[in-house]
């Protein structure tokens, strides 16, 4: 049991955060914090990737005297092409919601349809 | 070797460098015209490598082309084969054809400053899409769909009204989820089996197949393809996307977004995973397979209540989505082959019907276009009324029409496997299709009472757009033996007996 939560605890931090996330863009009504959690959401990717690659014991993959175990520097890499497209959707995101806020005077969702309804 | 069969090598790759290089170029250009121009040009050069692969894989089979040399499936891959080429050809075929009628309508709704931006990010959803049908890596695969995702966010904000707006960040939301569910399911995968490669996947799989990890991987990849499919009940973002971007870009919308999605799911379902497996002890195929008839029929049921013709198609896409997904879930060859000329059919017909929406609010002025305001059409815009009945009568399956043709498969797919209930749904489905056709072609026909309104024809442009969708959807319905060959050849290859034995 007790190995269930430790010996695993990356993936638990993964699930933590990934649900975190998700709770945040359903829940919160407020534009900018729907795409705060989107980015938790992602983020708790990232480490889902990162955390694979690691070996115990294992140093990073450079060739050295004295070392045999490596970690995997494969989904590293990967995760900084998902972190860089994070940061794009992250961006149109924000931009959409600076015009949102242009035209419709409020970042809040509830707000938002109210007025759409009533125009 | 000579620069002309040195330069065929590279088509593979060609087909997505060509419009990633556009794009910029696009912006640096900034005159509406040159870059209109320039769009069309990137396009019909897609359409032309499309073609030109074509008549290679199709007797020749499989292409495999190394990036930058590196040998999969070390390197990242890119693999054609039959319908990976058969979705080339449909979207940048579907692409030229929009964007040819695109230009005056565009700089109608967009405001001059912007067009060029426009035209860019039409080109970058070009590439994204081209990409992940070329590519043969997950990850990559991933990659390409955030590229052409996020485009469309931009491409739906530009619609005139500010709910597109909301739209397109709604649309942002629920899409960076389905895209990161993607992402997770690769991570799994690439746990299990060690590999990004597809290919490579597929063969490592089976061993590792009855492991939670690998069961968790596929649900994640079928949830994040579904909600970038747009499958009910993951469509909510649809309806006002379609509803509320610029005319052209709906076209280009229903005729690539949706389609390249529902590639994305037969490629995980049938090429990373096959829905055949008895070890999956999954009842994914029946759940695919109700969600599709209920998006037949409540998104059907809902398009007959609507009373904007943009939102009405839109939830008219919903429906044939449902089909799409039908004859994947059926898991036999004749399935598979009807979902892909549906693909082909779908994209052809609901390009054809927006394009013609565009026509009509280009004369017309405004964003929205109520069932009310389409009186005297026929009159004022015959030409124009013409297509529309003619997209109509498609959508329900009329013979001599594309969606007879695919429709006519899709039924013939449900009676070989003996799937009753799902016939039933699919003739239903097509009722409800004549009900909400009917309410269109009424409204068009309809006289305008003692309001006077003027009408003139669209532009040349969007009428040579129209028409030239128009008679790819009848001659798709006439002559319907190569369309079905080319199908049945591309969903032959995936359920070819090779990578992944059976358990």
């Amino acid at each position: 049991m007790l190995d269930a939560i430790l010996g695993l605890f990356n993936y638990w931090i993964a699930i933590g955060l990934m649900m975190t996330g998700l709770y945040i863009v359903i829940a919160h009504t407020n534009l900018v914090k729907k795409i705060i959690g989107l980015n938790i959401f992602q983020t708790s990717v990232f480490i889902l990737y990162i955390s694979m690659g690691k070996i115990q014991g294992g140093t990073a993959p450079i060739l050295a005297e004295g070392t045999l175990i490596y970690s995997n520097p494969l989904p590293h890499v990967l995760i900084l092409t998902a972190i860089v497209v994070g940061v794009a959707t992250t961006a149109l995101g924000l931009a959409l919601i600076v015009r949102i806020y242009e035209a419709y005077g409020s970042a809040e969702e509830d707000e938002i349809v109210n007025k759409d309804r009533r125009a | 070797m000579t620069g002309l069969a040195l330069l065929l090598e590279q088509l593979p790759a060609l087909q997505v460098v060509l419009p990633l290089l556009a794009a910029p170029v696009c912006v640096l250009l900034r005159r509406p015209n040159l870059v209109w121009a320039l769009s069309c040009l990137t396009s019909l050069g897609c359409l032309g490598i499309a073609l030109t692969l074509a008549r290679q894989i199709y007797p020749h089979g499989v292409i495999s082309y190394a990036m930058g040399g590196w040998a999969p499936p070390f390197g990242i891959e890119y693999r054609l084969d039959e319908l990976s080429v058969f979705m080339l050809v449909v979207v940048s075929l579907a692409a030229s054809l929009v964007l040819i009628g695109a230009r005056q309508s565009i700089q109608r709704e967009i405001p001059a400053d912007r067009i060029h931006l426009l035209y860019a990010a039409v080109l970058l959803m070009l590439t994204g899409s081209l990409g992940i049908i070329s590519t043969g890596d997950a990850f990559n695969l991933f990659v390409f769909l955030e590229i052409a995702s996020l485009s469309t966010y931009a491409l739906v904000a530009m619609g005139r009204q500010r709910r597109a707006l909301v739209a397109a960040f709604q649309y942002l939301v629920l899409g960076t989820i389905g895209g990161t569910f993607i992402l997770i399911g690769v991570g799994l995968l690439y746990m299990m089996t060690g590999t990004l490669n597809m290919q490579d996947m597929a063969e490592r799989l089976p061993p590792v197949l009855h492991t939670t990890t690998a069961l968790a991987a596929l649900a994640f990849l079928v949830i994040g393809a579904a909600l970038k499919l747009a499958l009910l009940p993951l469509h909510i973002w649809l309806p006002n996307a379609y509803t509320f971007a610029p005319s052209m870009i709906s076209a280009l919308l229903a005729a690539i977004s949706t389609k390249v999605a529902a590639y994305v799911l037969i490629r995980f379902v049938y090429g990373i995973y096959d829905l055949r497996w008895s070890g999956l002890n999954l009842p994914l195929n029946d759940v695919l397979a109700l969600l599709a008839v209920a998006a037949m029929l409540f998104a059907s049921y809902v398009a007959v209540r609507q009373q904007e013709v943009k939102r009405l198609l839109a939830w008219s896409s919903l429906a044939q989505i449902g089909y799409i997904v039908l004859g994947l879930s059926l898991a036999t060859s004749a399935g598979l082959a009807a979902s892909t000329l549906h693909i082909l059919n779908h994209a052809v017909i609901k390009a054809g019907l927006f394009v013609a929406v565009a026509a009509v609010l280009f004369r017309q002025g405004g964003s929205t276009l109520q069932l009310a305001d389409l009186a005297g059409l026929s009159r004022g815009m015959p030409w124009t009324t013409a297509a529309i009945i003619a997209g109509g009568l498609g959508l329900i399956g009329v013979p001599l029409t594309a969606g007879f043709v695919s429709k006519w498969a899709l039924l013939q797919a449900l009676i070989e496997s003996g799937t009753w209930l799902y016939v039933a749904a699919l003739l239903a489905s097509s009722l409800l299709a004549v009900i909400y056709v009917w309410r269109i072609i009424e409204a068009c026909t309809a006289s305008t009472g003692d309001r006077d309104i003027q009408r003139r024809e669209a532009p040349l442009g969007l009428q040579l757009s129209i028409w030239a969708l128009v008679a790819m959807n009848l001659y798709l319905g006439i002559n319907s033996s190569p369309g079905m060959r080319l199908a049945t050849e591309a969903s032959g290859r995936l359920l070819a007996p090779t990578a992944g034995v059976p358990l």
